[in-house]
């Protein structure tokens, strides 16, 4: 077994939090600290394509509530670069689906002696109350429209990486503000490192309240993009609403889809992200997405050394 | 002749406006007067330093029996009255099967005589089944013992049902105590919305739901020349629609439960289902209206709300926990410390609302302690400083909010028909011979 780096070591044992629910209560140096580190192991790593063993003998749980592809893959995946094992459960085929409640799930979980577990559920809140009931590490991987803080920390370490800061930069969140946990989650750690912040959609998705943190709010993208050195494009989460927020698909694209004629206005150097799953020809076209100033596989990557890096600061210190 | 006599204590009796130290004397389960009497007495109690008040009156409690006896029964519940210091609760009708019948308020009176605690009076339906489609047998429940009518835990929603309720229940004066909320507006929610409920991205149950409905129930009472109750009012347009309605001398009283005055919208960032009820906690402007609405007079009646859930149903998802918190034993203290002591209420006021204006919207010869008047007394300790600690409660269920709270304030003694039902410590209870 190779020996693990003091350094690494250290880092571990100076993280204070046993949990990672939100980007809203923790502070600047606390998200440095992560994408320091996810800056670190992505080095270590090759760009995360080979394999540390920093936690042999560890299982990570992800416990899915919430239907994810790609989240609860790279969370695997993250583990394992780590040297953990991992383990799956999610809503069908587990005793949730035969009425047991999902505290006594996690607690069964728990009792596998599991290193840490990553839960997503479409209940805001729902990982603070499995913090308060489980002994070992939470992570939260999407609590409804609430936070989803390993997004938020990819989607801006991908622009430190492509810009150099965050300091000043002036970013766009566009779409469904409403029920994105990736707009709240990065609105929240844009802030905490100095960034400008618009939350830009139309008026059933972008609450005028959100002017009372000090965010500006538009509905007029075609206004914002000029100023903007960051696109953010959030899927329209029609799962989550029962009365559709805005006539129709086409209107939708119409004011707000990121397409080339809008992309020509904007600074040369533009960034554009999008969280995924995008609806193609909806938030963004075809064109848009997989053109150069996309940075939307550059996140996928990026996904891997933030969840690596959290994963360590919260196991790390029993390794 | 039985005879008990409570010595020394301050007697405060909102009725009369009475606010003395003196002697109350209780004779056969009456109220005998304020003077010692001539021949011995079976019971003597000091209450020097304490305050003799009428019994406290709860107009909106769930006992949640028949139906949900794991959260609560008649009989817990009526205990969990007492050691709160009430004598007399108004049970709300939205039980498995619901109250909608003679027999179900006969079955109720019951359990409630069963249970030999404190008093129970019925709210009975509004609507058949509690469907808010048709009207229930009105009369006969009235006849059965129903004190008012409500389809609380659901609103009446249908407007012309409402107005026919109003005119239909004049014929017997009963009040209709409704739950102004608009459905539309608060689907899928769980607490108040607003920028608390924008951060945490929890959905939201605006003001306005209540604001629109508490509007259309005050132009229908005052239509119909009916009596509407406004329950649990909780935002500052309701208090300013009810008071403005009060002064055109529109039949409407209102009530507000002590959560609404003690806590806001920020309690959820914790996500505890404890602080998931309906009306939801508000914004701190909300809370401050409550409390300016209970200081002008506005707000008549301060009552609990007592909504006892199972820890198995509490305890989940905030969206898939019920609403409401329990509130029996913990309301006087509440209402001590966070409004005699910072100053907003005297102690007349605040027993006001507890006592004789509870007791007059429901038409009861009780809440006061003037001669004659069957004598429950609650005697109240005013300084003691005690730790809320939910394992204590009589109820059966635990969802408060407030565990580890210190309180101030509490029932010492209650008397129920002249009999000591409940006694809370140090007390001193000398028999004479």
């Amino acid at each position: 077994m190779a020996e693990i780096p003091e350094e690494l070591r250290n880092i571990a044992r100076g993280w204070q939090r046993s949990h990672l629910l939100d980007l809203e209560s923790l502070s600047r140096e606390e998200i440095l600290q992560l994408l320091d580190l996810a800056d670190t192991f992505k080095q270590l790593t090759d760009n995360c394509t080979r394999k540390l063993n920093l936690l042999p003998g560890s299982t990570c749980a992800n416990l899915f509530f919430e239907n994810s592809t790609r989240t609860r893959t790279s969370f695997s995946l993250a583990a394992r670069r780590l040297g953990a094992d991992t383990i799956d459960f999610s809503r069908s085929g587990s005793s949730l689906s035969k009425g047991e409640s999902f505290i006594d799930t996690a607690k069964n979980i728990e009792a596998m002696k599991v290193a840490a577990v990553i839960v997503r559920h479409g209940t805001p809140g729902t990982p603070q109350l499995l913090a308060q009931n489980l002994r070992c590490p939470v992570i939260n991987a999407g609590d409804g429209p609430h936070e989803h803080p390993t997004q938020g920390l990819l989607d801006i370490l991908t622009i430190r990486e492509r810009l150099g800061r965050i300091e000043g930069l002036t970013v766009a969140l566009v779409g469904d503000i409403a029920h994105s946990r990736t707009a709240r989650s990065n609105l929240w750690g844009l802030k905490k490192l100095g960034a400008h912040v618009i939350l830009c959609g139309p008026a059933t998705l972008v609450s005028p309240r959100w002017r009372e943190l000090d965010v500006e709010i538009s509905h007029n993208l075609d206004e914002v993009i000029p100023r903007c050195d960051v696109l953010n494009l959030l899927r329209i989460q029609f799962e989550r609403q029962e009365q559709p927020p805005f006539p129709s698909v086409r209107e939708y694209a119409l004011l707000y889809a990121m397409n080339k004629e809008r992309l020509a206005r904007a600074k040369e150097e533009i960034l554009v992200l999008a969280p995924g799953p995008i609806n193609r020809g909806v938030e963004v076209t075809p064109d848009v997405a997989d053109g150069d100033h996309s940075a939307i596989l550059n996140q996928v990557t990026n996904g891997l050394a933030v969840r690596m890096a959290a994963l360590w600061l919260l196991c790390g210190h029993a390794a | 002749m039985a005879r008990l006599l409570i010595r020394g204590g301050r007697i405060i009796d909102p009725a009369q406006n009475l606010d003395r130290v003196g002697d109350l004397l209780i004779e056969d389960g009456l109220i005998a007067g304020y003077e010692p009497p001539d021949g011995p007495c079976d019971e003597v109690l000091h209450a020097e330093g304490k305050i003799v008040s009428p019994g406290l009156i709860d107009m909106h409690v769930h006992l949640r029996e028949p139906g949900n006896e794991e959260a609560e029964t008649v009989e817990t519940g009526t205990a969990a009255a007492l050691a709160g210091g009430f004598t007399t609760v108004a049970c709300i009708p939205n039980t498995r099967p619901p109250i909608d019948s003679q027999a179900a308020v006969a079955f109720i009176q019951n359990q409630a005589a069963k249970a030999d605690h404190c008093r129970v009076y019925v709210v009975a339906c509004v609507s058949k089944g509690r469907e808010g489609k048709e009207l229930a047998e009105l009369g006969q429940l009235v006849q059965a013992g129903a004190v008012a009518f409500s389809d609380d835990g659901d609103p009446v929603e249908n407007s012309e049902l409402l107005r026919r309720a109003f005119e239909y229940c004049q014929m017997f004066d009963k009040p209709i105590l409704n739950h102004a909320e608009v459905r539309e507006l608060t689907r899928n929610g769980v607490m108040h919305e607003g920028l608390v409920s924008l951060v945490l991205g929890l959905p939201g149950m605006p003001a306005e739901a209540e604001d629109v409905m508490t509007s259309r129930d005050i132009s229908l009472a005052e239509a119909t020349g009916g009596r509407i109750h406004i329950m649990h009012v909780s935002s500052v347009e309701s208090v300013d629609m009810i008071r403005r309605a009060k002064t055109r001398g529109v039949r409407v009283t209102t009530e507000v439960c002590p959560h609404h005055f003690t806590l806001n919208d920020e309690c959820l960032r914790s996500f505890d289902s404890n602080f998931k009820m309906s009306p939801p906690l508000r914004g701190q402007r909300h809370v401050e209206a409550c409390i300016a609405g209970l200081v002008d007079g506005t707000i008549d009646v301060i009552c609990t709300d007592h909504a006892p859930h199972a820890a198995e149903k509490k305890m989940q998802e905030l969206d898939k926990a019920p609403f409401g918190i329990l509130g029996l034993e913990t309301a006087l203290g509440l209402v001590v410390t966070k409004l005699i002591e910072p100053g907003h209420l005297s102690w007349l006021q605040a027993l006001e609302k507890m006592t004789v204006n509870p007791a007059r919207i429901l038409g009861l010869e009780l809440g006061t302690l003037q001669p004659g008047r069957p004598a429950d007394v609650t005697v109240i300790d005013p300084d003691i400083r005690w730790t809320v600690d939910k394992n204590q409660f009589r109820s059966k269920s635990r969802n408060t909010p407030f565990h580890g709270w210190e309180l101030q304030g509490r029932a010492e003694t209650v008397i129920v028909d002249g009999r000591i039902k409940y006694r809370a410590g140090e007390l001193a209870s000398v028999a004479i011979a």
